[in-house]
């Protein structure tokens, strides 16, 4: 079991519940959601972008090399495989 | 300083008005209906800046105030009864969220039976959502204290909003000559609000989110040290306020309790029937004193147990009942205090439940209290904790 | 017409917020924050998108974001700008601020309604986007004002002597159309084009603007998760929800159906309407539903030919 980090007490956290670090979530990765992972087939893939849209995650970053699963993030959700008009998008067993 | 006619809700209306105030969102319900007119005829005529909105209920008025005061603005709500008890959720999430909101509350009874009378039920039904709580005597305080309470509501220490109470019809209908301030006087007094937190674009913050178990509490502690702190912001302000107006305030005001056997404490315009009451008992010889409380959140123990030393027994005054308590909510907050250790002796308390429902109390009724709690600070015998006072048996 | 290349790619709604796999509020919302033209401020009511962006002391959103309660999305955002125009009066602020209020139907079709109509007649200049997914899934599954006839809901559940919600569902853009305002359009993600193009729309209008966007659910319509975009392409293709707008009280069908595919396949595909078809074929309630479908597609085709 893994040790927690000491959360603020009360007169260290900033008033009112606010958060004020934009994109923190960023910091919480759902990558251990998964349990199938979207593989790109990057010669069938014709950088449409589809996949990109319609993530519910913004795991699919687009990059010079067209497009990249964020694997800290996917939660294997498989829309990017069924969407992909190319079937460049396989969805594999996740390995332990 | 100008001596203006008007009624308690005008009063408020007008410190709103110098209070240069950027959003008013609220509901009309009467008594408080007055203070929105009024307000909305300086709109009208160009006399404001204020953004007025005329939102379609008071959940959605006290929605729109926290909107508006997380963005930034300094913003003004009024409401009474059935208004104050629909926002109720509301109240809570704007102390939770920090809005230094100020409202007026024309104090009157909550339904059922409907009834548009004053009585303090409403205010006291949401006393725990954690508003600072001030209850005015009549208009000139009603007017002094909603400018106060902007500064005690904005105060980096604060940042809680403040209900200003007065009693429905008594007071918010009732013409005063009130002693208003020059504008400018106000503007130095009252200085442009800094938020704690806002909406900003350049460091773009996430308001509300939603804590679980292991962050509520820290929250809600920061809460209490807030309201702990309005106690002396309070007093703070108080003495800023003399200096521009030449008027008293504080945590309570007391009358005759230097030498006072018995005493009746309350909250609002009762307070000046008693006094008058008591100044003509004393004028026979009778050791009766007053204390009118200001500040009902938080509640100031030690002015409370102060004022209360040498006193044989209290009589507390509450307009409002706490169905299934032994004493109503006043009574509750004195009688605890008093039960501190450390506070010998303790006086002799009992509870007066009146004026439910507009139900008029006359200086006789009053007389007769005194005289009960002199019968007490005699005898040291409480013969009935709470009495319900002008009720037809 | 912008094509994908075109969007944006930051992303102010990231990664990393608990959603469920394949919930259509996160792509919605990713496909909301590619149609922003300025500094927007996002007014958000309680339900799955605000929870699970939001979790102390995470937040998934990049930009200006605030949750107040669950009823009252329209009447924050009334309030917030009724701020930037009384602080803009007294010199303090002079940016212009987009606004969008975002809910779900939960805190949109039953408790939000009051608050959405009142922000409606008042005028006030914001974007209010319902993410329609059709029942209180935040809270578990409970029929809402928009959950279809027939189908199982936790509180309109599929038993035997009930089988499934006996009711149709409200018609928002309706009620939104009757408040005379400038826009109102329904949208599905799986047209992502149309819908972001009308989210610009609406931020764009100069006043009240509404969108309802159908937002499928894998756990509360019971479809495997990867079916997502499919299931709400599937809803404008058997015109069970039509694409649609209304521009100053003129109605135009966005996204044609000529040949519609049967509402059969439609509630074949999730599991909130399998007690539809076993043990028994319900023909009298799929033939309802097709019936409410039909109809409603006339009535908005004729509404659309009145211009």
């Amino acid at each position: 079991m893994s040790k927690e980090e000491k959360k603020p007490g009360w007169k260290e956290l900033p008033p009112g519940a606010v958060v004020t670090e934009p994109g923190s979530s960023r910091k919480y990765k759902t990558g251990d959601w998964r349990a199938f992972r979207p593989v790109v087939e990057s010669d069938k893939c014709v950088n449409c972008l589809l996949c990109w849209v319609y993530c519910p995650d913004a795991a699919i970053v687009r990059n010079e090399k067209g497009v990249e699963i964020n694997y800290d993030y996917c939660k294997g959700c498989g829309i990017c495989a069924k969407e992909c008009p190319r079937l460049a998008i396989k969805m594999m067993e996740e390995k332990k | 300083m100008t001596t203006v006619c008007m009624t308690g809700d005008e009063a408020v209306a007008y410190a709103v008005k110098q209070g240069k105030v950027d959003v008013v969102a609220a509901y009309p319900i009467t008594p408080q209906t007055i203070m929105v007119e009024r307000f909305s005829k300086y709109v009208a005529d160009g006399e404001v800046k204020t953004e007025y909105v005329c939102v379609e209920s008071e959940h959605s008025a006290m929605s729109a105030c926290v909107g508006s005061s997380l963005t930034g603005a300094r913003v003004f709500t009024a409401t009474s009864s059935q208004g104050l008890a629909l926002m109720h959720e509301m109240l809570y999430i704007a102390s939770g969220l920090r809005c230094p909101i100020v409202m007026g509350v024309a104090n009157r009874a909550l339904s059922a039976p409907i009834n548009i009378h004053g009585d303090q039920s409403d205010m006291m039904g949401s006393r725990d959502s954690g508003w600072v709580q001030i209850y005015a005597e009549n208009a000139q305080e009603a007017y002094d204290w909603t400018l106060q309470a902007f500064k005690i509501a904005e105060d980096e220490k604060v940042q809680l909003p403040v209900s200003v109470n007065l009693d429905g019809f008594i007071i918010s209908h009732c013409v005063e000559g009130v002693n208003t301030l020059e504008d400018t006087s106000v503007e130095n007094m009252l200085q442009t609000r800094k938020p704690m937190f806002s909406i900003d674009f350049d460091k773009p913050v996430t308001i509300g989110a939603l804590c679980f178990t292991d962050y509520y509490y820290e929250f809600k502690r920061q809460q209490v040290e807030a309201m702990r702190n309005a106690h002396s912001v309070l007093d703070r302000v108080c003495k800023e306020f003399k200096d521009a107006s030449g008027r008293s305030y504080g945590v309570l005001d007391a009358f005759g309790m230097d030498d006072a056997d018995a005493a009746i404490i309350c909250l609002g315009s009762t307070a000046g029937t008693a006094r008058e009451v008591a100044r003509q008992m004393r004028m026979q010889g009778k050791k009766v004193g007053v204390v009118k409380l200001w500040l009902y959140r938080p509640f100031p123990v030690e002015e409370i147990t102060a004022v209360f030393k040498n006193v044989k027994a209290v009589a507390v005054l509450d307009k409002a009942v706490s169905f299934g308590a032994q004493y109503g909510a006043l009574g509750s907050d004195v009688i605890s205090a008093l039960y501190k250790d450390g506070v010998e002796p303790k006086p002799k308390v009992f509870n007066i439940i009146f004026g439910l429902g507009g139900r008029d109390i006359q200086p006789s009724d009053l007389e007769g209290v005194f005289n009960q709690a002199l019968e007490v600070a005699e005898s040291g015998v409480v013969k009935e904790e709470t009495v319900f006072l002008g009720v037809r048996e | 017409m912008v094509t994908l290349k075109e969007l944006p790619t930051e992303e102010l709604f990231t990664s990393g917020h608990r959603l469920c796999a394949g919930c259509g509020e996160g792509i919605i919302n990713r496909m909301t924050m590619k149609a922003l033209r300025g500094p927007t401020v996002i007014v958000a009511a309680t339900g799955c998108n605000e929870v699970a962006s939001t979790i102390y002391p995470y937040t998934s959103w990049c930009l200006p974001w605030l949750h107040v309660a669950f009823e009252n999305a329209a009447a924050v955002a009334s309030g917030v700008e009724a701020a930037f125009k009384g602080m803009a009066r007294r010199g303090a602020w002079d940016k212009k601020v987009d606004i969008i209020a975002l809910a779900g139907d939960g805190g949109t079709y039953d408790i939000g309604l009051q608050a959405l109509s009142g922000a409606l007649e008042r005028g006030h200049d914001f974007l209010y986007i319902c993410v329609d997914n059709e029942a209180y899934m935040n809270t578990g599954i409970q029929r809402s004002g928009s959950t279809p006839l027939g189908a199982d809901t936790t509180t309109s559940p599929a038993g035997s002597s009930v089988p499934g919600k006996p009711e149709w569902k409200k018609d928002l853009i309706a009620i939104c159309a009757a408040h005379g305002i400038e826009y109102a359009a329904t949208a599905s993600p799986a047209y992502w084009s149309d819908y972001i193009t009308k989210v610009r729309k609406g931020i764009e209008v100069n006043g009240p603007a509404v969108i309802d966007v159908i937002s499928p659910c894998p756990l509360g319509w019971r479809y495997e998760s990867s079916l997502g975009i499919q299931m709400v392409r599937l809803a404008v293709e058997t015109r069970y929800f039509p694409v649609y707008e209304v521009e100053k009280g003129k109605y135009k069908i966005n996204i044609n159906i000529a040949k519609p595919k049967p509402m059969e396949e439609f509630l074949k595909a999730q599991g909130r309407f399998a007690h539809l078809f076993k043990p028994t074929v319900r023909k009298d309630i799929i033939d309802q539903i097709q019936a409410n479908v039909d109809n409603n597609w006339n009535r908005i085709t004729k509404l659309s030919t009145q211009n």
